[in-house]
């Protein structure tokens, strides 16, 4: 039997590639999209994996370093260190901020880490990973900074001397990764002249700077100074321990809160970066509706373009059921093109987006198997026009 | 399934009584009144009349496309339709048209998007014959009609007169007992007209079809035999001049 889908598709090729390549690109944008949220959750499941840590120590209460502030003492990680279970623990702080890189800011995510311990950057594409105490930097290179680069960071310079791939945040900005001091530093310590405002402050408040006690306000100034915290202690689980237990043992004695890498993924995917994949949810919403009016309206267009022809046809003796067979092939045959070209494009762009894409295969079946079910659902107006063509309108006025 | 049966004997098409009637009470409308009507295999007949005498409504209730309202048809010797026992004595009317029924318009409303032999095969592939024998049979009869050296060409590149041959081949493809022609030479000058008139009597007479022309062209009425003519849904037969349509 003679396929009427593909004979009429090869009668208009080139208006039905023409509509199919417009279609492609709307869901190129789609594939993109997703794209988009598959790269921020990758990039921060990467962060985590490449940490090494097992556990994520924060203040109590807290969601941890990346989703919510956290301060915990800078000496907590002893404590920790003498639990059952606890292989190895690190501080580590983090924070976002601009740092100027070849006259333009760049906004990255500073991780102070203890060089040669966990939080490490795991896989260097240049360089060498960071082996003095202070002021040299290991840069995502997606920060624009090349090996031997200094970027000024508050009232330091630091040498860059490597670099890593694919050390993002799960918004999407570059990592630093900087010596634990100098980000302790960077987070805690005040500038110049708010310290001179604030011992002034100190010194002023007779509360403080009692005549009959003398060292007093010394004794203030210098706690206020001495004080230093992180953002959270990383730690590596003893093998044969479960995390979940020496997460238990944390929680009940060290009023602290520890959190699981399975703990940070949940995070990271149901809190952090909800709203965006919301918003991400939304505009595929969107983009799904527009494409599905779009195939709507052309499938619509060229069913009413033919109606004699679908006349001629119901008169002569064809079935229902093989003109609508033949709407519905057209549909697929539109939406399999706009989606072959849509992957096209989406893997021509993709790399151009300030932000990881992630192109998953998974999510192009998906695609795939959406974008022939939207065509499917949109043949369904152009069918009920075609089946309501009256043979009779073959024949005579 | 079909409720009735009888012996086939040489009638192609027999009407009886055959009427129409549009809306009902005060606004009703007659568009056919007890229209009598007998055609033989290999018969070409015209039924003339003017504008909004019925003559699009009496084809498409022989065309299966509008019911009736009361009467009887008989196609091959076998009732189809018959007011007194329900109506449609086919259930598959699609089948019917298919099967034998053929139509011929005033265009010839071909499918752009099939080419010529596909354009004719289409009928009897829809009818459930393998494609190979369903081509078979186009060609045969697109030979046959002098467009034998188009077949592979689309129909949007045939001339008129091309196109006219293809749609009659269309129609006596799946070998119908009757075809129904509508207005077949309206676009055409004389020459074209008479040509394509030729061209019916010798495939009614090859096949053993019964053809309607609907007409209202001067040109072609006088090479009738047999006319029926219809004037306010009644039709009245006549004898024609039967002329000559030469070689």
């Amino acid at each position: 039997m003679i396929s009427l889908a593909s004979r009429d598709i090869g009668h208009h090729l080139g208006r039905f590639v023409f509509t199919g390549v417009g279609l492609g690109l709307l869901i190129g944008v789609t594939l993109t999209m997703a794209g988009v949220y598959r790269g921020m959750v990758a990039d921060g499941r990467a962060v985590i994996a490449a940490s090494g840590a097992d556990l994520w120590v924060v203040q109590q209460g807290t969601l941890g370093p990346w989703a919510e502030p956290s301060s915990v003492r800078d000496d907590a990680y002893r404590a920790l260190a003498g639990l059952p279970g606890v292989a190895e623990v690190a501080n580590a702080a983090y924070l976002t901020m601009q740092v100027p890189v070849r006259g333009r800011d760049v906004r990255v995510m500073l991780a102070g880490i203890e060089p040669g311990g966990l939080g490490e950057p795991a896989q260097l594409v240049a360089g060498r990973p960071l082996l003095r105490s202070h002021y040299e930097a290991v840069a995502d290179e997606a920060a624009g900074l090349a090996i031997g680069d200094t970027v000024r960071i508050r009232r330091h310079e630091y040498a860059v001397v490597g670099l890593v791939r694919r050390a993002t945040s799960s918004a999407g900005d570059p990592m630093l990764f900087i010596p634990l001091k100098d980000a302790q530093e960077v987070q805690f310590l005040k500038d110049n002249d708010s310290l001179v405002a604030e011992r002034a402050r100190t010194a002023a408040n007779p509360a403080l700077n009692r005549p009959g006690i003398p060292g007093l306000l010394d004794a203030v100034l210098a706690s206020q100074n001495a004080g230093r915290s992180v953002n959270a202690v990383l730690v590596r689980v003893a093998p044969g321990y479960p995390p979940e237990e020496v997460k238990a043992e944390i929680g009940r004695w060290k009023h602290l809160t520890a959190w699981t890498r399975a703990d940070m993924e949940d995070i990271l995917v149901a809190k952090l970066i909800a709203t965006s994949a919301r918003q991400i949810g939304m505009f595929l919403a969107i983009l799904a509706v527009v494409s599905a009016a779009i195939v709507a309206f052309i499938i619509y267009t060229m069913t009413l373009n033919k109606q004699r022809e679908i006349a001629v046809l119901k008169l002569i003796g064809a079935r229902d059921r093989s003109i609508a067979a033949m709407i519905l092939q057209q549909a697929l045959a539109l939406g399999l093109i706009g989606f072959l070209v849509g992957q096209l494009a989406a893997l021509v762009w993709a790399p151009y987006f300030p932000k990881h894409v992630l192109l998953e295969p998974g999510d192009a079946l998906r695609g795939l198997a959406a974008t022939l079910l939207v065509c499917a659902v949109a043949s369904l107006l152009a069918i009920r026009a075609a089946l309501r063509v009256d043979p009779a309108d073959a024949i005579g006025g | 399934m079909d409720k009735a049966a009888a012996p086939p004997d040489d009638t192609a098409i027999r009407l009886r009584g055959l009427s129409k009637t549009f809306g009902s009470g005060s606004t009703a409308v007659h568009a056919l009144r007890d229209v009598d009507m007998t055609l033989r295999r290999g018969e070409v007949v015209g039924l003339v009349g003017p504008s909004g005498s019925g003559k699009s409504t009496l084809l498409k209730c022989l065309g299966a496309v509008v019911e009736p309202t009361a009467g009887r048809i008989e196609m091959g010797g076998q009732a189809v339709f018959d007011s007194a026992s329900g109506g449609w004595l086919i259930d598959d009317l699609r089948a019917l048209r298919r099967d034998r029924i053929g139509f011929i318009f005033q265009a010839p409303y071909l499918i752009p998007f099939l080419d010529v032999t596909d354009n004719v095969a289409l009928l009897p592939m829809l009818a459930g014959h393998p494609d190979r024998e369903a081509r078979a049979r186009a060609r045969e009869l697109l030979e046959a009609l002098d467009v034998g050296h188009r077949l592979g060409v689309r129909v949007s590149l045939l001339s008129g007169g091309e196109q006219q041959r293809v749609a009659i081949a269309r129609s006596l493809v799946n070998r119908p007992p009757v075809i129904l022609a509508d207005e077949p030479t309206a676009p055409l000058d004389s020459e074209r007209a008479l040509a394509v008139m030729r061209i019916l009597e010798e495939m009614a007479r090859r096949y053993g079809a019964a053809i309607i022309v609907v007409t209202h062209d001067e040109k072609i009425i006088p090479t009738f035999r047999r006319i029926y003519r219809i004037r306010d849904g009644r039709t009245v037969e006549e004898a024609g001049e039967g002329r000559s349509l030469g070689p």
